[in-house]
């Protein structure tokens, strides 16, 4: 890529583009997820502030800036300061590879998923840092849980994305849509049910999402990392949670439900519309299973998804030689 | 508070035995923006979403959980993110019994909460002792207000969920000055005639 002027005001506009997006996504989801909760519990949810509840996120966001910060006496401050910022940060770097439509992406490189995978583990580190920094045992408990969950996930969801790469030959998330183009037979869930079965789970996994939301372990960990963040610390570890779950989303639609390529008139408003059914669909699994044990959790994922990646991977690799 | 030699007494602790308890030390800061309209939409934003804690004391409890579930729902004004960490609450809901053993620990819950902080004395036990008061208590705290700065009492032994949400609408009138939802209609009660007033609706059954 070279480095011209027009690329650097590209970039940036893709930046605050993001920003913007990152940012919506976090009040509308919040806002939807509490609704889901009241359908599923049978009550309304947010319903007076604005119309159905809609200003509640806003009402939420104001008062949390203003909302007094505890730093613990105990605590490592610059680390403690620091690890929400990082929690989102890498965020943004993320959001710029991934191919929303045909001419719509913030960076074009050619190895987008690997970048992808490379940066989501930057999360894990933060909430290390702030689980650290808070000199709370909860908080260092939950963050421990939270190295150990992401470490075991990240293998069966790299086995699973491994075939998929096996498959389209390459690493560009560009080229994996394009591959996925014509049919909707041709979508890699069709093509590739395992790897999306072990992709689904692992999303929960990797997210922190209920089922497999042990670092934050409500019942036992009072809120496991974030237990000492008050304000505006703990809004960013929120709004972290809910961008790490639209950026699986929109993994999950552009690897497996074909991007931008829909049933008919193909362009970016098909990845957005599978990335928000996936987010609906988390937040449905969310309010529906209980949390697992933390024992049941890894042997979920050494017992089952790992051998069943390795095993989805070598019939892949089989059948690419083959035919 | 807690003396860092088990076997000896503290000398705090040996007050508490005597029944004496130190009230909760909060400092309140000034605004850092103090404008009329910036802080009346703080104010706003504050009232219409009151988070409060994940704790409950005694039987008063239940029925602020039934208050947060499908028939009352105290999702429907954003109070029902109830939070187990006291760093991201905003109201603590003393629903119960305060016992002399746990009053302490109330009033350290109660300093771990961030700034704008509200107390809400749920019952007559967090009241005034309620049931428990009566000449040689030695265990009960007559009134969680000896030791918290209380901002609405709602009484009842339990309280129904409708005042509950009374007592959530108070902390809103106290915040913004006015109430944001229709005053409820005085219900009929065949067995007991008309009540006197909705908001005391709780007592009349
Ligand atoms: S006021 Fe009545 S219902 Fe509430 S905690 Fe006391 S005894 Fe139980």
């Amino acid at each position: 890529m070279d480095i011209s002027l027009l690329n650097v005001i590209k970039l940036l506009l893709a930046l605050l583009a993001i920003i913007v997006l990152l940012v919506l996504n976090s009040v509308v989801m919040v806002w939807l997820e509490r609704k889901a909760a009241g359908f599923v519990q049978r009550r309304p949810g947010p319903y007076v502030v604005g119309p159905h509840g809609l200003l509640q996120t806003v009402a939420d966001s104001v008062k949390l800036l203003a909302k007094q910060i505890v730093l613990p006496g105990s605590s490592d401050r610059l680390l403690f300061l620091s690890a929400p910022v990082l929690a989102m940060f890498p965020m943004f770097l993320i959001f710029l590879v991934i191919p929303y439509g045909p001419w719509l992406t913030g960076l074009e490189v050619n190895l987008g998923l690997l970048l992808i995978l490379a940066f989501t583990g930057l999360e894990t580190l933060a909430v290390i840092a702030g689980g650290w920094a808070s000199n709370n045992k909860y908080s260092l408990i939950g963050a421990a849980r939270c190295v150990s969950q992401s470490v075991a996930y990240e293998i069966p969801l790299i086995l699973a994305l491994l075939a998929l790469a096996f498959m389209c030959g390459s690493l560009d998330l560009t080229v994996i849509t394009e591959a996925q183009s014509g049919w909707v037979w041709r979508w890699n869930i069709f093509r590739q049910p395992l790897a999306f079965f072990i992709f689904v789970i692992t999303c929960f996994g990797e997210t922190n999402r209920a089922p497999f939301d042990l670092p934050e372990g409500e019942s036992e960990l009072t809120g496991g990392y974030h237990t000492e963040y008050s304000g505006m610390g703990f809004a960013l570890f929120f709004m972290a949670e809910y961008t790490s779950m639209m950026l699986v989303s929109f993994l999950a639609a552009v690897l497996f439900f074909g991007g931008s390529n829909g049933p008919f008139i193909n362009g970016f408003w098909w990845t957005f519309l599978k990335m928000g059914l996936f987010m609906t669909f988390m937040i449905w699994v969310r309010w529906t299973f209980p949390r697992v044990r933390f024992d049941q959790l890894l042997n979920i994922n050494w017992k089952w998804l790992l051998p069943l990646g390795l095993l989805n991977l070598w019939v892949t690799a089989v059948v690419l030689k083959l035919f | 508070m807690a003396s860092p030699d088990p076997g000896k007494l503290s000398e705090p602790r040996a007050r508490q035995a005597g029944g004496l308890i130190e009230p909760a030390r909060a400092a309140v800061h000034p605004p850092l923006v103090n404008l009329r309209p910036v802080n009346y939409v703080f104010d706003l934003g504050r009232a219409m979403s009151i988070w409060p804690m994940t704790f409950g004391l005694a039987c008063c409890a239940i029925e602020m959980m039934s208050a947060s579930m499908a028939r009352w729902d105290l999702a429907r004004f954003g109070a029902e993110v109830f939070r187990p960490s006291a760093r991201q609450a905003d109201l603590m809901l003393v629903a119960g019994t305060v016992v002399k053993k746990f009053a302490p620990l109330v009033r350290r819950l109660y300093e771990q909460m961030p700034a704008p902080k509200f107390v809400l004395a749920m019952g007559n036990c967090a009241i005034s002792g309620g049931p428990f008061k009566f000449e040689g208590n030695y265990s009960v705290l007559e009134g969680v207000d000896q030791i918290l700065p209380v901002d609405v009492y709602v009484p009842g032994c339990p309280p129904r969920p409708e005042a509950l949400l009374e007592g959530i609408f108070a902390i809103q009138k106290k915040l913004t000055g006015h109430r944001f939802w229709p005053q409820p209609a005085p219900v009929e009660d065949p067995a007991f005639g008309a009540a006197p007033a909705a908001v005391q609706e709780g007592e009349s059954r």
